[in-house]
C-alpha cells in the first residue's frame, strides 16, 4: 500500500498523481474513489491531468476514454486497457494497493 | 449499400471502417491502401519514433490485431488506387483489379512536399512509415550536420529529436514569422524560442536555392543570400499536396482536395470524403476549409459514414480545432478557431518558466485556447470552448 494524499487533497472531480513502482492516478468520482495507471496507454500522457466525466476519464492529448472501473479504453485512440488498483480510505488518508493490481472492477472504496 | 471501398488506410480510412461496422453496416468492406502497411499513427514518426528504441512499429499500429479482424474488411494494402470510375461502380487499382462498389470513403492523405528536381541521397521528407525509418537510419549514422528546410511542425519536431539524438541541426524558414498567422505574434515567439534556447538556429525569411552534393549524396544546402550550409543529412518539411491525381477524370471537384459539403459529402451522394484530403465546406470559416490535423482524421470520418449510409447529408462536421505538438521538453496544445489580432490573456503560469495556458478573445467571445506543459488546465479550457460553441449553435 502506499498513500497517496490525505481524504481533504481530493474533493470530488479531482485527481492526484501518484509516484510509485509505477505512476497511478487516483480519481474522486463524485465520492467514489479510483486508481489507474496513471499512463495512458496510446501515448505517453498523464491521466491524472485527464478530464473527469462520470466514472470516465479522457487523456489530455488526444481525447482516448478509459472506464475508472475496469481501465478498459471506450474507443479510439486507445487500444488496450490501463490497470485498475484497490483503493482504501484509513483514517483520512487515501491508500492504493499497487502490489494488487487487477483488471476487474474491485479497484473501489466508498467514501464516507 | 452491399459493397463500400475505403480509399486509405491511415487514420481516417481506419476510423471510417470503425464508423461504418459502428453503425450497423454489415455488408462487403474493400480497404485500399498505398503503403504496405496496417493502419499506423503518424504524430510519433517525427518524435519518439526517431529516437532509437522508443515507439517501435508495433507501438504506433492504430490498432491490435484482433480489432482488425473484427472490422471483417477485404485489404489491398501496397497497391494503390487509380481510378474512380463512377459511371461504372468502380475503383480501379494500380494492379488493373475493379472493385466494385456502391459507397466511396476517399481518405488518401496527400504526400509530403519535396524540392524540385531529382531525388537526391541524404535528402529526405517525413510523412510515411519508410520515410521516417529511412530518416532514422541516416540519423542513427551520426551525421555532423543536419539542415531542415521548414520550420513549420514537422520541421520543429524533427529539430527537436535531431538535438535529442546530440545532432547539430539549423533550420532554414523562408517565412520571417511562420507561426504568427496561427496563434498570433506573441505566442509565436514564445514558440519561436524553443529552438535557440535548445542550441538549434533557426534562419528565418531565408529561402532555399539548391543543393550541393557529392558523390551523389548532399553535401550542403544553397541559401538565396550565397551561403552554402553544410549538411550530410536534410530534412524537407515544407507541407502536403492532397493525393487526389487517382480522382482526376471522375467528374469530382478537385481544388486542393476533394470539394465537399458541411457533411463531406461530395455532389455523388454515395461518395464521401474524409482527412487530409477532404476541403469541407465550413459555415463557421463561410468557406471550403481542409484541415490536416490529427484531430480532424479521427473526428471527421464518423460524420461522412453517418452521410453515406442515410444517403444523404444528415449531418455536418464542426472541426474542434485541436491539435498538439511535442517540440524539446515543451507539450504545446492548441484549440479552436483564431485570428492573429484576437486579445491574448494568459489565465495560468507563465510564458517565460515554459508552462502556461493562454486564451484568445475577440469582443466578449472566447475563440481559443493555447498552452504549453499544462495538459490539465488547457483541456478544462479546451471543454469550455466547445460547450461555448454548442450553446452558440444550439
Amino acid at each position: 500500500m502506499i498513500r497517496a494524499c490525505s481524504l481533504t487533497d481530493l474533493p470530488p472531480g479531482e485527481s492526484v498523481r501518484v509516484v510509485g513502482p509505477v505512476p497511478v492516478a487516483v480519481f474522486n468520482a463524485d465520492g467514489e474513489l479510483y486508481a489507474i495507471d496513471d499512463t495512458c496507454t496510446h501515448q505517453d500522457a498523464s491521466l491524472s491531468d485527464g478530464w473527469l466525466e462520470g466514472c470516465f476519464v479522457e487523456c489530455p492529448l488526444h481525447e482516448a476514454c478509459f472506464d475508472l472501473r475496469t481501465g478498459v479504453p471506450t474507443g479510439p485512440p486507445a487500444k488496450r486497457p490501463v490497470r485498475t488498483y484497490p483503493v482504501v480510505v484509513s483514517d483520512g488518508d487515501v491508500y492504493v494497493s499497487v502490489a494488487d493490481q487487477t483488471a476487474a472492477d474491485n479497484g473501489t472504496a466508498e467514501v464516507a | 449499400m452491399k459493397r463500400i471501398a475505403v480509399v486509405g488506410t491511415s487514420l481516417a480510412g481506419l476510423r471510417a471502417a470503425q464508423a461504418l461496422r459502428e453503425a450497423g453496416y454489415d455488408g462487403a468492406l474493400t480497404m485500399v491502401g498505398a503503403e504496405p502497411h496496417q493502419p499506423y499513427d503518424r504524430p510519433p514518426l517525427s518524435k519518439e519514433f526517431l529516437l532509437q528504441g522508443k515507439a517501435e512499429q508495433d507501438g504506433i499500429a492504430l490498432a491490435i490485431t484482433d480489432d482488425v479482424a473484427a472490422l471483417n474488411a477485404d485489404w489491398r494494402l501496397g497497391v494503390p488506387a487509380t481510378k474512380l470510375d463512377t459511371a461504372a461502380g468502380t475503383v480501379v487499382l494500380a494492379d488493373d483489379t475493379d472493385i466494385p462498389t456502391d459507397g466511396v470513403v476517399i481518405a488518401t492523405g496527400g504526400h509530403a512536399r519535396h524540392l524540385p528536381g531529382p531525388s537526391v541521397a541524404g535528402v529526405h521528407v517525413l510523412r510515411t512509415l519508410d520515410d521516417a525509418i529511412a530518416l532514422r537510419q541516416d540519423l542513427q549514422a551520426g551525421p555532423e550536420n543536419v539542415v531542415i528546410i521548414g520550420a513549420g511542425f514537422i520541421g520543429s519536431e524533427v529539430a527537436a529529436s535531431c538535438r535529442a539524438l546530440g545532432l547539430r541541426v539549423t533550420v532554414v524558414e523562408a517565412l520571417a514569422d511562420p507561426l504568427a498567422p496561427l496563434l498570433g505574434p506573441e505566442l509565436a515567439q514564445v514558440c519561436a524560442r524553443l529552438h535557440p534556447e535548445n542550441g538549434v538556429s533557426v534562419l528565418y525569411g531565408t529561402k532555399v536555392t539548391g543543393l550541393s552534393t557529392v558523390d551523389g549524396r548532399v553535401s550542403g544546402v544553397r541559401l538565396a543570400d550565397g551561403r552554402l550550409l553544410p549538411a550530410e543529412v536534410v530534412v524537407v518539411g515544407i507541407g502536403m499536396r492532397p493525393a487526389t491525381d487517382w480522382l482526376t477524370g471522375s467528374g469530382l471537384h478537385l481544388d486542393n482536395g476533394v470539394l465537399t459539403d458541411a457533411g463531406c459529402v461530395t455532389p455523388l451522394a454515395n461518395v464521401v470524403a474524409a482527412g487530409d484530403v477532404a476541403r469541407y465546406w465550413s459555415a463557421e470559416h463561410d468557406a471550403y476549409v481542409r484541415q490536416e490535423h490529427w484531430t480532424n482524421a479521427n473526428d471527421q470520418p464518423a460524420v461522412a459514414v453517418a452521410n453515406l449510409l442515410a444517403g444523404r447529408t444528415i449531418t455536418h462536421y464542426r472541426a474542434s480545432g485541436y491539435f498538439w505538438s511535442k517540440q524539446y521538453d515543451a507539450w504545446i496544445q492548441y484549440a479552436g478557431r483564431t485570428a492573429p489580432t484576437d486579445e491574448i490573456r494568459i489565465i495560468d503560469g507563465s510564458p517565460e518558466e515554459r508552462k502556461f495556458v493562454a486564451t484568445y478573445h475577440r469582443g466578449d467571445r472566447m475563440t481559443g485556447a493555447f498552452a504549453i506543459n499544462s495538459p490539465k488546465i488547457f483541456t478544462r479550457t479546451r471543454k469550455q470552448l466547445r460547450a461555448n460553441a454548442t450553446d452558440r449553435s444550439s
